[in-house]
């Protein structure tokens, strides 16, 4: 059709077989490398607010928040944890006073892996909200350890002293004991254990009661400095 | 006449030869992304986008790309717009990108989209592949709506999130599952297969009424 | 550590790759009509899945960390070549070998299971060994899929069965009802 047929039916050199896959490298990486500093800003900024929205909602009356990561037998602050590091989020309130922390844990459910945050007090050593991040539970069944407000409610007061034990549904009397869904049995015992676990991981990292690292003011310039 | 055979072009990939009902082209993203009806949309876009992207791309060069390596230079062209649309999603739509999750990234290995930029983009010129793209996209999106509708609606009662049914609708839980996904796409090829078949016996009677009318 | 059992079930029965992520369908419909095929099949799978773990794990930890953006085209391109490469050398170094599963491994490279699971593994934050252990998962998972629908295609050729759902219909059918009973896995691990 064009003159350049005859060429390209012709054997073409390896050069130009190299350089047209170059060419169309340098293209294409100008262009990922284009998308993904223009988004990047959007995605960084997604994320954080949505772990602010969870650790707020699991840790009631906090306002401010920073991630801890525990380094030789300290906890401290940091801005940005190392990839692979376990990491905790401290709440502060108005003033500036230490309320609790949020905690990240991931298991094996009945699908798959459950990650979910809670927020726990360590002076009464109370869980005091949990949210569920991430599941693939069964839709209908397992999905109510997020979907069933009566569940996620048993986590609002909730003794980590000796454990955490989930029971039968309506069995429930003393401060540690979760009343377990009908139905989603394996799915709560496995938030319950992912909870403990995560404490029992913690347990020997966090400082003692009172001690809790003060809060470092954030570079937006809060009004309640800390004390 | 330039007009018609673009148009034709476009529609050959909705109904006749429909990537998924037909070719059966496009599984996996087809299956596993189908449990509601707005994944199953926010899928086709991004499919689209790809496939659009890539055809025009590889129909304007056809003749600058070397044979020997154009699967390489496909593959390159296919990645890069696949990269794009993984991040503008995730930028823009955070939800939709958490559902959609792994399979974004592997529309790369949709059969559909290599394939037309091997069966037709490379050959035809631009205006002609870009209708055979956006047809064949149209398809999929079709045929990804439809699984994704058939199988919300029965297995949570609602389209789009919106409920249908009163409460007392016991949602059909399995359809939502990984095993509804087969099921639906069986019953539905099992209906095209159908469809054909009548229309074959159709054309049949026709054909032997128009013999028999001939001899009388 | 102490999770790689977890992992090995999990991907092996609980999120079997092509019964509940639909990963791989096109051999599996496409191939799976002769038992030996299939087991053959599923082997070679399971090798090219152990050697995209392998080259996933390098790219992670060397040359993506630099680069996130590039880690689609650098898993296509690599593990496509990684491929092509090892192909090459067992036909050199032993063709009773390249005779069994040979013919399967460029077919395989472009298979979105393969793919799947360089992504997947990616974004579980998977360690050397464990991506090792979710790749063997995975492949034998794989295998035992194939193998199962072969088995039931061969059976169902010999019924009579309506001609009009013969063919991928039928299959998919079969292989919702696979999927149903792969179901039964679930719990597997969380129940103690």
């Amino acid at each position: 059709m064009s003159p350049d047929t005859s060429k390209l039916n012709a054997q073409p050199s390896a050069l130009r077989l190299v350089l047209t896959l170059a060419v169309a490298g340098l293209i294409s990486g100008v262009a990922i490398i284009g998308i993904y500093e223009s988004t990047l800003p959007t995605i960084t900024a997604n994320k954080a607010r949505e772990l602010r929205e969870a650790v707020f909602k699991v840790l009631p009356g906090v306002t401010r928040m920073q991630a801890l990561v525990s380094r030789d037998g300290d906890l401290v602050v940091v801005s940005e944890p190392d990839k692979d590091e376990p990491v905790v989020y401290g709440g502060y309130d108005d003033t500036g006073d230490f309320v609790g922390y949020a905690m990240p844990g991931a298991g094996p459910g009945f699908q798959d892996t459950i990650a979910l945050l809670y927020g726990y007090k360590p002076e009464e050593g109370l869980v005091v909200g949990m949210e569920i991040l991430e599941s693939r539970e069964t839709p209908g069944l397992g999905d109510k350890i997020f979907k069933d407000e009566e569940f996620v409610a048993e986590f609002d007061a909730l003794s980590v002293r000796p454990e955490i034990v989930s029971v039968k549904k309506g069995a429930g009397t003393a401060p540690n004991e979760v009343d377990s869904i009908t139905g989603a049995t394996i799915s709560s015992k496995a938030v319950v254990r992912i909870i403990n676990e995560t404490h029992a991981a913690w347990a020997e990292r966090l400082p003692p009661a009172g001690k809790e690292p003060a809060i470092v003011e954030p570079e937006t310039g809060g009004t309640g400095a800390g004390p | 006449m330039k007009k018609n055979e673009s148009y034709e072009e476009f529609l050959k990939g909705i109904w006749r030869d429909n990537p998924v009902f037909a070719q059966v082209l496009g599984m996996c993203p087809m299956l596993a992304v189908t449990n509601s009806a707005v994944n199953a949309i926010a899928m086709g876009m991004a499919t689209m986008f790809v496939l659009v992207g890539s055809s025009f791309l590889v129909s304007t060069f056809r003749n600058v790309i070397p044979k020997q390596v154009r699967i390489s230079c496909f593959i390159i062209i296919i990645a890069t717009f696949v990269t794009i649309a993984d991040y503008t999603l995730l930028a823009l739509v955070p939800g939709v990108h958490k559902e959609l999750g792994a399979f974004i990234p592997l529309i790369v290995a949709n059969c559909l989209i290599l394939g037309r930029q091997e069966a037709f983009a490379s050959r035809y010129p631009t205006k002609l592949a870009v209708m055979d793209a956006l047809g064949m996209a149209c398809g999929f999106l079709v045929a990804l709506f439809s699984l994704g509708a058939v199988r919300e609606i029965l297995g949570d009662g609602a389209l789009f999130g919106v409920k249908l049914f009163g409460d007392s609708f016991e949602p059909w839980v399995i359809m939502i599952l990984p095993p509804g996904g087969f099921l639906t796409l069986g019953v539905i090829l099992l209906f095209f297969n159908w469809f054909k078949y009548k229309k074959d016996e159709f054309l049949d009677d026709v054909a032997r009424a128009e013999r028999s009318g001939a001899d009388g | 550590m102490d999770n790689l059992p977890w992992i090995f079930v999990s991907a092996l029965l609980v999120n079997n790759f092509v019964l509940t992520y639909f990963l791989g369908l096109c051999p599996f419909l496409g191939v799976s009509n002769s038992l030996e095929t299939s087991f053959r099949l599923g082997l070679a799978t399971t090798f090219v899945m152990l050697v995209t773990a392998i080259c996933a794990w390098i790219l992670n930890t060397y040359v993506l960390v630099y680069a996130p953006y590039l880690r689609l085209i650098c898993f296509i391109v690599v593990i496509a070549s990684t491929v092509q490469f090892i192909e090459m050398l067992i036909k050199k170094l032993s063709p009773a070998l390249f005779r069994a599963m040979g013919i399967f491994l460029p077919l395989i490279t472009t298979n979105c299971a393969i793919l799947g699971l360089a992504i997947f593994a990616t974004n579980r934050g998977y360690g050397f060994w464990e991506g090792i252990v979710y790749a063997l998962g995975a492949g034998i998972g794989f295998t035992l899929a194939l193998v199962l629908l072969a088995g039931l295609r061969e059976e169902s050729e010999l019924s009579d069965v309506p001609a009009l759902i013969k063919g991928t219909a039928m299959n998919l059918i079969i292989a919702g009802v696979l999927s149903m009973a792969f179901m039964g896995f679930a719990g597997l691990f969380s129940s103690t």
